[in-house]
Order: C-alpha cells, then sequence, then structure tokens
C-alpha cells in the first residue's frame, strides 16, 4: 500500500505536533482491554497506515502512549486501536467515552512485510494482546487470500476470558482458507480448546518451514521463545518477523528514548526481522 | 491387518522416525489401538503407569484433580503427539491424571514390556530416552513459560 500524499504532508510537515481526533466508539474487549475507534475532526482527512504502524496517542492533560494500530487497514476514514489499560495514560485513555478528543500522531515505524510473502504459507503468531498489531496484517491477508498459500494463525491468552476480539476469531475459524487455532495458559471451567502456552502449537501446525514467513508479537519472552520454536520446525530467520517494544516517545528517532542497540525501535521498528534483532532481544542490558 | 495398520501408523510417526527396523517390529509388538470417548480416563493421577500412548487423532487433557473444585487442567495434547513419560521414570506411577476431552484414537504401548526390553538392549533403551528427553525438555519449556505468566498484568 503506497502512503498517500496528504499522510506524507502530516507527518513531514510537523511530526511532534498531534492530529485532533473524536472517539466515534468504545468497546470492551476484555476486563483490561478496549478499542476506540477514532475519527478526525478535520473534515476529509483519510488515515492511511501500514499494517504493523503505531500511533502516539495522547490523553490531554495526562500524557501521550505509543499503541499499535489495531483496525483494518484499508477503511481509512477511521483509525482503531486496541489497548491495556496498565498505566496512568492507558487508565486514563480507558475512561474516555464515545464523543471524547485525543490527540494522535504517526503512523511510524515500520511494518508486517504483507508483500513479501505472496505464494507462501503466513503464520501469524500472538500472544496476548499482542494480536492487535497483527490484527491489520490479518485483514490485509484475508482481503487478498489468493495472493498466499495457507494462512494461520495461532494465538494464545491467559485464559479464555482474556481472548481478544472473540467473535471475529469465530468468524475467522468459520472461513475455510484460515486456520485458527487458539490455546490458554489456564484453562477454566466450560473451556473446551487448548490449553498450553501459544508455542506448543507451533509443532502441531500444518505449515510447509521452507516456504513460510512468520509474523510474531507479544511480550518479548514469548516472542523470543516462539522464534526459537518456528527456528526448530525449519523456517528460515529471515522470514521471521516480530514487533518490538521500548519506550518510544518522538516515534520519529530523534529523543533516542527507544534506542535498541544500533537502531530506534520507533523508526528502524517496530517490525523486525529476526534476524536484525536475535544479538540483541537475547542481552539484558540493552 | 491390524498389525500392518499399526506398523504403518508407528513408522510414519515422527517419533519413532530413524527407529532400527528391529526396534520398531518390537515396539510395534507391544502396541494396541485404543478408543476414549469425550471425559473418558486415559490414566488417573496415582495409578502404575504402564503404557504411554500416540494420539492419533482427539483432544486429550492433562489435569489436576483438586477436592472440591474443578480439575487444572494443565496442557491438551492432540492429533500426533505422544502421551506420558512416567512409565519410564520410577516408581513409575502417573504424576496427572489424563482424560478425552474430545473422541480420541490412540496407539497406547506397553510401556512394563518395554522397559524390560530397554533393560536387555540398552541400544533401543538409548533411542527410546533420546526421544523421550525431547519430548521431556519441550514440556518443561513450555511449563516454565506458563509459570511467567506472561500475559499477566505485571
Amino acid at each position: 500500500m503506497e502512503v498517500s500524499e496528504r499522510e506524507i504532508l502530516v507527518v513531514e510537515k510537523n511530526p511532534m505536533l498531534p492530529q485532533i481526533f473524536q472517539i466515534r466508539s468504545r468497546k470492551q474487549e476484555t476486563s483490561d482491554t478496549f478499542t476506540l475507534e477514532l475519527e478526525p475532526v478535520e473534515a476529509g482527512v483519510e488515515f492511511i497506515f501500514k499494517p504493523g504502524q503505531f500511533n502516539m496517542l495522547y490523553v490531554f492533560g495526562v500524557g501521550e502512549v505509543p499503541i499499535s494500530i489495531s483496525g483494518d487497514p484499508e477503511k481509512v476514514s477511521r483509525v482503531t486501536h486496541t489497548t491495556r489499560m496498565v498505566g496512568t495514560v492507558t487508565k486514563a485513555m480507558g475512561k474516555l467515552k464515545k464523543g471524547d478528543l485525543i490527540g494522535v500522531r504517526g503512523p511510524f515505524g515500520s511494518s508486517w512485510p504483507v508483500d513479501k510473502c505472496s505464494g507462501c504459507d503466513v503464520v501469524i503468531v500472538a500472544g496476548g494482546i499482542g494480536l492487535a498489531p497483527l490484527r491489520p496484517a490479518i485483514y490485509y491477508i484475508l482481503r487478498r487470500r489468493e495472493n498466499y498459500n495457507k494462512a494461520i494463525l495461532l494465538y494464545g491468552a491467559r485464559t479464555p476470558d482474556d481472548i481478544l476480539y472473540k467473535h471475529e476469531i469465530e468468524k475467522w475459524k468459520s472461513r475455510f482458507d484460515f486456520e485458527v487455532y487458539v490455546t490458554v495458559d489456564r484453562g477454566t471451567s466450560g473451556w473446551k480448546g487448548n490449553v498450553g502456552v501459544v508455542t506448543t502449537l507451533i509443532p502441531r501446525a500444518p505449515f510447509d518451514p521452507q516456504n513460510t514467513i512468520a509474523f510474531v508479537c507479544g511480550p518479548e519472552i514469548m516472542m523470543r521463545f516462539t522464534a526459537l520454536e518456528l527456528i526448530k520446525r525449519g523456517v528460515s530467520e529471515n522470514n521471521i518477523f516480530i514487533s518490538m517494544e521500548r519506550n518510544m516517545k518522538c516515534g520519529i528517532g530523534l529523543c533516542g528514548h527507544c534506542q535498541f542497540g544500533p537502531v530506534f525501535v520507533c523508526k528502524d521498528g517496530p517490525v523486525f526481522s529476526y534476524s536484525q534483532v536475535k544479538n540483541l532481544i537475547f542481552k539484558r542490558e540493552i | 491387518m491390524a498389525i500392518e495398520t499399526l506398523e504403518k501408523l508407528l513408522a510414519e510417526h515422527p517419533f519413532f522416525k530413524g527407529l532400527k527396523k528391529e526396534y520398531l517390529e518390537l515396539i510395534i509388538g507391544c502396541a494396541r489401538n485404543v478408543f476414549y470417548k469425550p471425559g473418558e480416563f486415559i490414566f488417573r493421577e496415582g495409578e502404575e503407569a504402564n503404557e504411554f500412548y500416540v494420539i492419533r487423532d482427539g483432544k486429550v487433557s492433562l489435569e489436576f484433580s483438586s477436592p472440591g473444585k474443578e480439575p487444572i487442567v494443565i496442557q491438551t495434547l492432540e492429533d500426533g503427539e505422544v502421551l506420558g513419560w512416567s512409565w519410564l521414570v520410577p516408581p513409575y506411577y502417573w504424576h496427572f491424571s489424563a482424560r478425552a476431552v474430545e473422541p480420541t484414537r490412540a496407539i497406547a504401548l506397553d510401556g512394563k514390556c518395554l522397559r524390560t526390553k530397554c533393560e536387555e538392549d540398552h541400544n533401543l533403551g538409548y533411542e527410546l530416552l533420546k526421544r523421550f528427553v525431547t519430548i521431556v525438555e519441550q514440556r518443561l519449556q513450555a511449563t516454565r513459560i506458563q509459570l511467567l505468566d506472561l500475559y499477566g498484568s505485571q
């Protein structure tokens, strides 16, 4: 997908200046996670992004946080974010209602290489809220399903109550051209699905490792174990992509808060190939 | 006929890949087909562990029981996976219960018989242990990650 001139103008003109967006809807996904659908206040503005990119969301008077875009990249009139309430800003964001205003800077960063994998199997591995930054890639792939061979989602959540996008997952499961496997770390009464960490799904999943590209997002430890399991299965390090998270602030590689060895996560990432970062992610000092 | 089917199934299973023909034949001699209805126990915690299973199709939960509470499911296993390694470790008792979640077909292998044969032929014992260590390592890693509670709020 090409970035529009308008978008280039917005980012290049003043990437530090938030654009004002209005909350069009708010959906509680789980006990601590919610999805906001935002619309630009300025009429006619389209928000164009690539799957995997993030925005800096500014809760006025509270602060700004980096949040991945979780909506459909082809619905350009609105932008969607799924956020977990963990800190001061995200907790304040969770209290915002339909009609409230929020500042948006972005989109920033690299994206999932969805066009690199034409003709191959695509394996998407998500852990917890890591499904949110992967959802735009899923929309993109499903819309161009004929361009790929197998499409597989492996999703791990803490408990059945913590599964994100439940209705959407059910819809995806009902498709014949998208294989969806869900597992939880802790089963609860009535749960008939898989129990075990998401890495246990990798040996079971029916993909051709020689012809596979994998997109992985979740807590960093989960991504490390997942990458190792994919490599064990035979997937090339160059074909495994992960989405890193550090202390992103400016979004354009100026402030240095998100420095990750020789790269900046906000500008060079958040999506990296495993081969790019494998020497960094196991170093506890970085 | 049944033996042929088992031979084919076991010979093609990744767990037994690379095993000498004579060992495979010996293992096939210790194998039988089994079927479990949903909810049916394959084995129970505390019972003697004298078999292990290769799941052909279905789903099995490994669980702990706790008085007055729902069983705690540790892991589920599916098609192609190997269930049970307590038959290899003295004093040969199951540490978990295994219950079919879905209709489950499996191949049960007589661990007691294999233990004896492994004692007699250490090469066979080494080949089997190599394979089981891989499974034990996978389950240990998975359990460690599970313990981290990665998706928790803290």
